[in-house]
C-alpha cells in the first residue's frame, strides 16, 4: 500500500451549548467524537453517513478550518494540529477543499479568474505573478471549461459549471489532498456524472488523494477505494469499498445499504430491507455505550454500557475494522462486477468537458452574452437568484443535506 | 373519518363518483407559461397523461423539466400571474378543473386531490401546533367541532406512526425531526381521504433510512385507500421501487411514458437511456459512468426540433428541424423520439 499522506488520530470536536444570561456552558454537542483513519497517497477515502453524523465537521477539522477539541492531524508525518501562521499556510497548500454548494461557495462579485487565482495571492511562490493568468486558463481547461470564460462571473454559469470552478480553485496550488464535501449532491443527475468523471480524471492526472464526503452511498461506492461509515460522530465501520459494500459487518451499515433504492424494478421486493425505527438521537446527548444501540436490531445489554472500539474482532467474523461488539459480515447488496463491460457511449457524451459552454456554439454564446448583459445592468443586487431563475428552476437550490 | 368502498366514493357535496373504469385524472395537452419581464418561459409544453385508481405514476425529470409545475397546475396552486395556462385540460373524474369556478375548485383540494411537498418545515405553519393544523382539514372541509377534529387528528397521527401521538398533538413543527414532519404532512394530505395524492419530491430532503420509512408508509396508505399516486422525483432508484408507470419529462415535454419494467428494461428515448447510464448503482462495482454532456435548455429558448437534440448523440438533421411528437410505439409505450425503435433495440 502506498505511503500514508494524511492521518487523523482520535479527532474530537465538541461545540459548547450556552444558555442563560451569563452564557454558561450547559452541554456539548459532540459533532465528532474520536475519529481516526489514514489516507494513502493517491487514494480516495469515502466518508458516508446521514445528516448530523459529523462528516462535514470532520472534513473541516482535517483542513483546520475548525480547531479540534482533541486529537491530531498529521500530514506526511508532520503534526500540524498546533501549527499556526506560516507553518499552517505551508501545510494548507497541500490540503485543499471543495464545498458542497456551488451557489454560495463562490464570491458573486469576483470573476472566475480572480476566484481561481486567489490562492496564488496567498501562496505567492507557487506561480510567479506574470504567469498567473495563463495558469488560471490552464486550470479552466483542465476542468473542462473554456479558458475564454476567465472574465465571467459565477452567476453566468450553471450549477455543474460552478462546481468545476470550485474544483479548479481546489487544485490551483497542486495540493496532495483534496477534501470534497458533498461535491455533487447539489447537482442534477445528468450533471453529477460529468463532475464525478472529471474528479476521477483529475485524480489520475495529478495523483491526488481525495477525502470524499457524501451521503449518497452509490456515488461513494463508485468513486472510493476505501470507505468509512460514520454514525453520531464516530466511525462505525472502515474498510475497502468491496469489504464495506459486499460484506458489511456493522448493523448500521447493513441497514443503511438495505435502505438505498436501486434503479432496477426487477429487484423490487426481492431485496432485503432492514427498517430502522425512529430517528438519529441528538449529538448533544448521545446514547451511552454504542451510539447505535437505541436503534440496533442486534443490541444487547452490553451495548448500552461498553463502547465498542473500531478494531478487528478476534472471532474472525469480520475481516475489516468495525465498531460493533457483534460484528459479523452479511451480504445486503448482491453486487455485479461490471468492470470488464465496455463503456457504452452511444447515447451519452464523454463528460469531462462541458459541451454547451466550450464548443463555442454561436447560439449559446450569444445567449450567454445576452444573459450576462441583462444581469449586469444591475449586478449589485445579488445576481445569483436571477441567474438561478433563468438557468435552472429555483428548486435546484436544495437545502444542504450534509 | 368516513370510509369509502373500493370502487365508488361517498357523495359529499359535489363530489363526483369515480367512473367505472377507475380513471381518476386526465391531463390533456397542457401548456403552462411564465410571463417574466425577460420574456416567456414555457415550463410545460403539451403534456398529456392519465391516472387510474390505485395506480402509482412517477413523473421523472431534472430540475427545470416542469415536473413540479405539472403538479402545481393539477393542484391549482400556481401563482397566476406570472403563470398562464394558455391551453389544455385537467379532468378529475370527468370534470374539467381548469374551467371550474375557483370556490368549487377550492373544495376539491383535500377531499379529492391533495399534495405533499418536499420541504415539510416550510410547508407547515410554525406558529400553530401540528394537531391544530391537521384538525383544520376536518374543521374547514367537514365542519367538525374542535374537540372531535383534534381526536381525529390524533388517530391520523397514530396511523402515520408518530409515536406518542396524544402527547405530541400540541407540539409545534420545529419540535419534530424531518422524517416526523414529513409524516405530519402525509397525515394532513390523507386526512380527507383523497382519491389522488400528489407527492412532490417527498423524500429528497431526508436521509436514506428515513426515506425508506416514508416511502414504505406512502405505499401502504396507497394500497389501503386505493389512491391514485403521482410521485414527482428525480431519483431513479425511488421510482424503480414504487412506480407502476413512468412519465419522463425533459424541457417541459414528456419524452417517454410507459410501464416501469419495460422502461427500465429498454428505454426508448436517448435521454432516458443516458440518465440510466449516468447514475452510479449501489449494486455494481467497476462501473464506468457515461455522462450526458451539456445542460438542459433554457426554457425561454428551447431548441428547434427535438429539445434534446443538442445533447443527443444520435441526433440527425431531422431532429434539429422536426419536433417529434409523443407516439405509441408499442401498446402502452410512448416515445417522443424519431428513432425510438432503434433506441430500444440498441
Amino acid at each position: 500500500m502506498p505511503e500514508v499522506i494524511l492521518s487523523a488520530q482520535n479527532l474530537v470536536k465538541h461545540y459548547p451549548i450556552r444558555k442563560g444570561v451569563l452564557r454558561r456552558v450547559k452541554g456539548q454537542v459532540k459533532a465528532v467524537d474520536g475519529v481516526s483513519f489514514d489516507l494513502h497517497k493517491g487514494e480516495t477515502l469515502g466518508i458516508v453517513g446521514e445528516s448530523g453524523c459529523g462528516k462535514s465537521t470532520l472534513g473541516r477539522l482535517l483542513m483546520r478550518l475548525e480547531e479540534p477539541t482533541d486529537g491530531t492531524v498529521t500530514f506526511e508525518g508532520e503534526d500540524f494540529s498546533n501549527a499556526s501562521g506560516r507553518e499552517l499556510r505551508r501545510l494548507r497548500r497541500n490540503i485543499q477543499i471543495v464545498f458542497q454548494d456551488p451557489y454560495t461557495s463562490l464570491n458573486p462579485r469576483m470573476t472566475v479568474g480572480d476566484i481561481i487565482g486567489e490562492p496564488f495571492e496567498i501562496h505567492r511562490e507557487v506561480v510567479p505573478k506574470g504567469g498567473r493568468r495563463a495558469r488560471v486558463q490552464e486550470l479552466l481547461d483542465l476542468v473542462g471549461l473554456s479558458p475564454e470564460h476567465i472574465n465571467r462571473y459565477p452567476h453566468q454559469f450553471s450549477g455543474g459549471q460552478r462546481q468545476r470552478i470550485g474544483i479548479a480553485r481546489g487544485i490551483a496550488l497542486n495540493p496532495k489532498v483534496l477534501i470534497c464535501d458533498e461535491p455533487v449532491s447539489a447537482l442534477d443527475v445528468s450533471v453529477q456524472a460529468q463532475v464525478v468523471n472529471l474528479m476521477e480524471k483529475l485524480q489520475d492526472e495529478l495523483d491526488l488523494a481525495y477525502v470524499f464526503i457524501a451521503h449518497d452511498l452509490s456515488v461513494v461506492r463508485h468513486i472510493s477505494d476505501r470507505v468509512g461509515v460514520m454514525y453520531l460522530g464516530r466511525m462505525a465501520e472502515l474498510g475497502t469499498e468491496d469489504e464495506v459494500y459486499t460484506r458489511p459487518t456493522h448493523p448500521y451499515t447493513q441497514a443503511l445499504l438495505s435502505a438505498v433504492p436501486v434503479p432496477d424494478p426487477q429487484l423490487r421486493g426481492k431485496r432485503e430491507q432492514i427498517v430502522l425505527e425512529g430517528d438519529v438521537p441528538s449529538p448533544a446527548n448521545p446514547p451511552s455505550g454504542c451510539r447505535f444501540h437505541t436503534r440496533c436490531f442486534k443490541a444487547q445489554d452490553r451495548c448500552s454500557t461498553d463502547t465498542p472500539e473500531l478494531v478487528l474482532r478476534e472471532d474472525g467474523l469480520a475481516e475489516h475494522l468495525s465498531a460493533c461488539h457483534f460484528a459479523e459480515a452479511r451480504t445486503i447488496v448482491e453486487t455485479i462486477d461490471v468492470s470488464d463491460k465496455p463503456r457504452d457511449d452511444r447515447f451519452t457524451k464523454q463528460g469531462s468537458r462541458d459541451d454547451t459552454s466550450s464548443d463555442g456554439e454561436p447560439a449559446d454564446e450569444e445567449e450567454m452574452e445576452q444573459r450576462s448583459r441583462s444581469l449586469h445592468q444591475d449586478s449589485r443586487w445579488a445576481p445569483q437568484e436571477v441567474a438561478g431563475m433563468i438557468d435552472e428552476q429555483p428548486g435546484d437550490n436544495r437545502p444542504p443535506l450534509g | 373519518m368516513t370510509t369509502t368502498s373500493d370502487t365508488t366514493r361517498t357523495a359529499e357535496g359535489n363530489t363526483p363518483y369515480v367512473p367505472e373504469d377507475g380513471l381518476l385524472l386526465e391531463v390533456e395537452d397542457l401548456y403552462v407559461e411564465f410571463h417574466t419581464h425577460d420574456g416567456v418561459a414555457t415550463a410545460i409544453n403539451g403534456v398529456s397523461f392519465d391516472l387510474h385508481q390505485g395506480e402509482s405514476l412517477a413523473i421523472l425529470g431534472e430540475s427545470g423539466s416542469g415536473k413540479s409545475v405539472t403538479a402545481q397546475a393539477i393542484m391549482g396552486i400556481l401563482d397566476m400571474p406570472p403563470a398562464v395556462i394558455p391551453q389544455g385540460h385537467i379532468r378529475y373524474c370527468g370534470q374539467d378543473l381548469l374551467s371550474m369556478p375557483s370556490e368549487q375548485r377550492r373544495k376539491t383540494r383535500g377531499p379529492e386531490v391533495s399534495m405533499i411537498f418536499q420541504d415539510a418545515l416550510s410547508s407547515l405553519n410554525p406558529v400553530f401546533p401540528v394537531g391544530w393544523q391537521i384538525a383544520e382539514m376536518f374543521r374547514t372541509h367537514r365542519g367538525v367541532n374542535k374537540s372531535d377534529a383534534l381526536e381525529q387528528s390524533i388517530s391520523l397521527m397514530e396511523r402515520v406512526s408518530i409515536p406518542a401521538a396524544r402527547e405530541r398533538v400540541k407540539a409545534y413543527p420545529h419540535q419534530f425531526s424531518g422524517g416526523m414532519r414529513q409524516r405530519i404532512m402525509i397525515a394532513m394530505a390523507i386526512a380527507l381521504d383523497p382519491a389522488v395524492l400528489i407527492a412532490d419530491e417527498p423524500t429528497t430532503a431526508l436521509d436514506v433510512t428515513v426515506q425508506a420509512q416514508i416511502m414504505g408508509l406512502l405505499q401502504e396508505l396507497q394500497e389501503e385507500r386505493q389512491m391514485g399516486l403521482i410521485l414527482i422525483t428525480h431519483d431513479l432508484g425511488v421510482v424503480a421501487d414504487v412506480a407502476d408507470r413512468i412519465a419522463v419529462m425533459y424541457a417541459g415535454r414528456l419524452v417517454e411514458k410507459g410501464d416501469v419494467h419495460e422502461l427500465y428494461g429498454g428505454p426508448s428515448h436517448p435521454y432516458t437511456r443516458g440518465l440510466l447510464e449516468s447514475i452510479p448503482r449501489l449494486d455494481q462495482k467497476g462501473q464506468t459512468l457515461s455522462a450526458i454532456g451539456g445542460l438542459p435548455p433554457n426554457l425561454m429558448h428551447i431548441p428547434a426540433g427535438c429539445p434534446f437534440n443538442p445533447r443527443c448523440r444520435m441526433a440527425q438533421d431531422v431532429c434539429r428541424q422536426d419536433r417529434p411528437e409523443l407516439r405509441e410505439i408499442a401498446p402502452g409505450r410512448f416515445s417522443a423520439c424519431h428513432f425510438a425503435e432503434e433506441v430500444i433495440d440498441a
